[in-house]
């Protein structure tokens, strides 16, 4: 069999580290992707820069200015540490914040074209039933922009899983900590283990489809008009 | 680091063409990373002595390895160990009795902090650090030269939790570098200069303590009947070439 313990725990902690991101996403990218959706200032084209910004720049550079900051001489680091929390690279949540701020855009604008989509007319209208704005949001937004906060969860937890260069720069590659099922993958090539190679990839190619297949069966958007 | 290899990737390419010397031509390169510097340096006085021009690429000795299984139109390859110039010999992708160990690298270990490494084997007995940053055993030879250091020292088993590993010795010499990992074995061509420490502390570690790190190159079927090729080749194993791999911490 040339699927391992060490294979099987790599993937193990992937799903943990994209669930955890995943989950983090959604209660930072709503709020950021419901103020894009409802503000017209010159900062708006500012912060959808922002947090478009991971998808230019290459991981691996994200990666090594992520290991200068939040490492003990950059400030990041000097703020954990006086926190008593220590640094972050080497670690599952250092992990995290990297994922967190890597797949950003693929979750805030599946969701601030859905709000957007919602228009403002539902709001005034449940407004003027005496729903407060956070009512409104639950009983009338969330419902309504639901297919993009599921498209949303879906690319941020696939966009984690898919992640290497990031995760390479910061993780150290620690058993059971930092390391994933891609950085697995990574070193069974380089060790010109091909074997192991081909079925750990094989088992990425398939979970790839049949979620991203999940993903344009519930979205009737992407589904075309029927 | 990679902005300036694309313009001197550029740079060869637009030399290449527009170059008028008669004889003179071109041999691609696949370098290990570890070898980036010192293969500049060999490259411009190769270029000086023999006018021919080199067109180098620097990567991880697997993904060449790959690469070249692959087809890939390298005419040199310089891996970072000695395993992977002898698989391609035996896989007859490799010009038969042109391997040979162009460099034997050097270990050191190594502290972003200035005093923080006096004497190397007490540092690490005290295990008062961190992390203990290394290039992955497994990939790396560099990483597994750092662990035959622990073993003989009896320390592997104790430090093993500490570890924190790079694939390569560039990003092991980052995790140190940035302070993430007070300590690491890292290549003493990554923070040595004719023989001395440049920055932070660090111990050279003996070379009795560990296997030779050896490097092999390796003429590629590219590059059979190629004059420029087979000059390279004799070009590493002359004096000149020496004296630049030893000024950057190679034997």
């Amino acid at each position: 069999m040339s699927f391992s313990q060490a294979d099987l725990a790599a993937i193990l902690l992937t799903l943990r580290l994209a669930a955890t991101a995943t989950l983090l996403l959604l209660l930072i990218g709503t709020p950021i992707a419901w103020w894009l959706a409802n503000h017209r200032t010159r900062w708006k084209a500012v912060v959808s820069a922002i947090v478009a910004m991971p998808l230019v720049l290459p991981p691996t550079v994200l990666g090594f200015y992520l290991l200068l900051l939040l490492g003990p001489h950059g400030p990041v680091g000097k703020l954990t540490e006086s926190l008593g929390l220590g640094t972050l690279p080497f670690t599952f949540w250092g992990l995290v914040v990297g994922s967190v701020i890597y797949s950003l855009p693929f979750v805030v604008q599946p969701i601030q074209n859905a709000i957007e989509n919602v228009g403002t007319r539902p709001l005034e209208v449940a407004a003027t039933l005496r729903a407060g704005p956070w009512d409104a949001f639950w009983t009338v937004v969330l419902p309504l922009a639901r297919t993009g906060f599921m498209t949303g969860a879906i690319l941020g937890f696939a966009h984690t899983v898919g992640e290497f260069g990031l995760v390479l720069m910061i993780g150290g590659n620690i058993p059971g900590v930092t390391r994933v099922a891609s950085v697995q993958l990574y070193d069974h090539v380089e060790a010109l283990e091909y074997t192991q190679a081909h079925w750990l990839a094989g088992v990425l190619v398939v979970f790839a489809f049949v979620l991203l297949l999940v993903l344009y069966t519930l979205n009737p958007v992407w589904r075309g008009k029927q | 680091m990679k902005f300036r290899l694309f313009l001197s990737a550029l740079g060869c390419l637009f030399f290449s063409l527009v170059s008028p010397a008669a004889q003179a031509s071109t041999v691609s390169v696949a370098v290990a990373s570890n070898f980036t510097q010192p293969m500049r340096a060999i490259a411009r006085a190769f270029h000086q002595a023999t006018g021919n021009q080199t067109r180098l690429a620097f990567g991880s000795s697997g993904n060449f390895y790959a690469q070249i299984k692959n087809g890939a139109p390298f005419q040199v390859f310089l891996s970072a160990d000695a395993a992977k110039p002898r698989k391609l010999e035996q896989a007859g992708l490799t010009v038969k009795g042109s391997r040979f160990t162009y460099a034997i690298g050097g270990l050191v270990l190594w502290s972003s902090r200035p005093d923080f490494v006096k004497d190397g084997a007490s540092t690490l007995r005290h295990a008062h650090f961190n992390k203990l940053g290394i290039a992955n055993p497994k990939l790396a030879p560099y990483g597994s030269a750092a662990v035959q250091v622990l073993q003989h020292l009896h320390l592997y088993h104790r430090l093993t939790q500490k570890f924190v590993m790079g694939e390569n010795i560039a990003q092991t010499y980052q995790f140190v570098m940035s302070g993430n990992a007070d300590l690491g074995f890292v290549a003493q061509s990554q923070v040595t200069r004719h023989g001395k420490i440049t920055q932070g502390s660090g111990w050279i570690v003996p070379a009795n303590l560990h296997k030779p790190i050896r490097q092999d190159a390796v003429l590629l079927l590219p590059g059979k009947h190629d004059p420029a090729a087979l000059a390279l080749l004799r070009f590493l194993k002359g004096a000149r070439a020496h004296t630049i791999m030893q000024s950057y911490g190679y034997h």
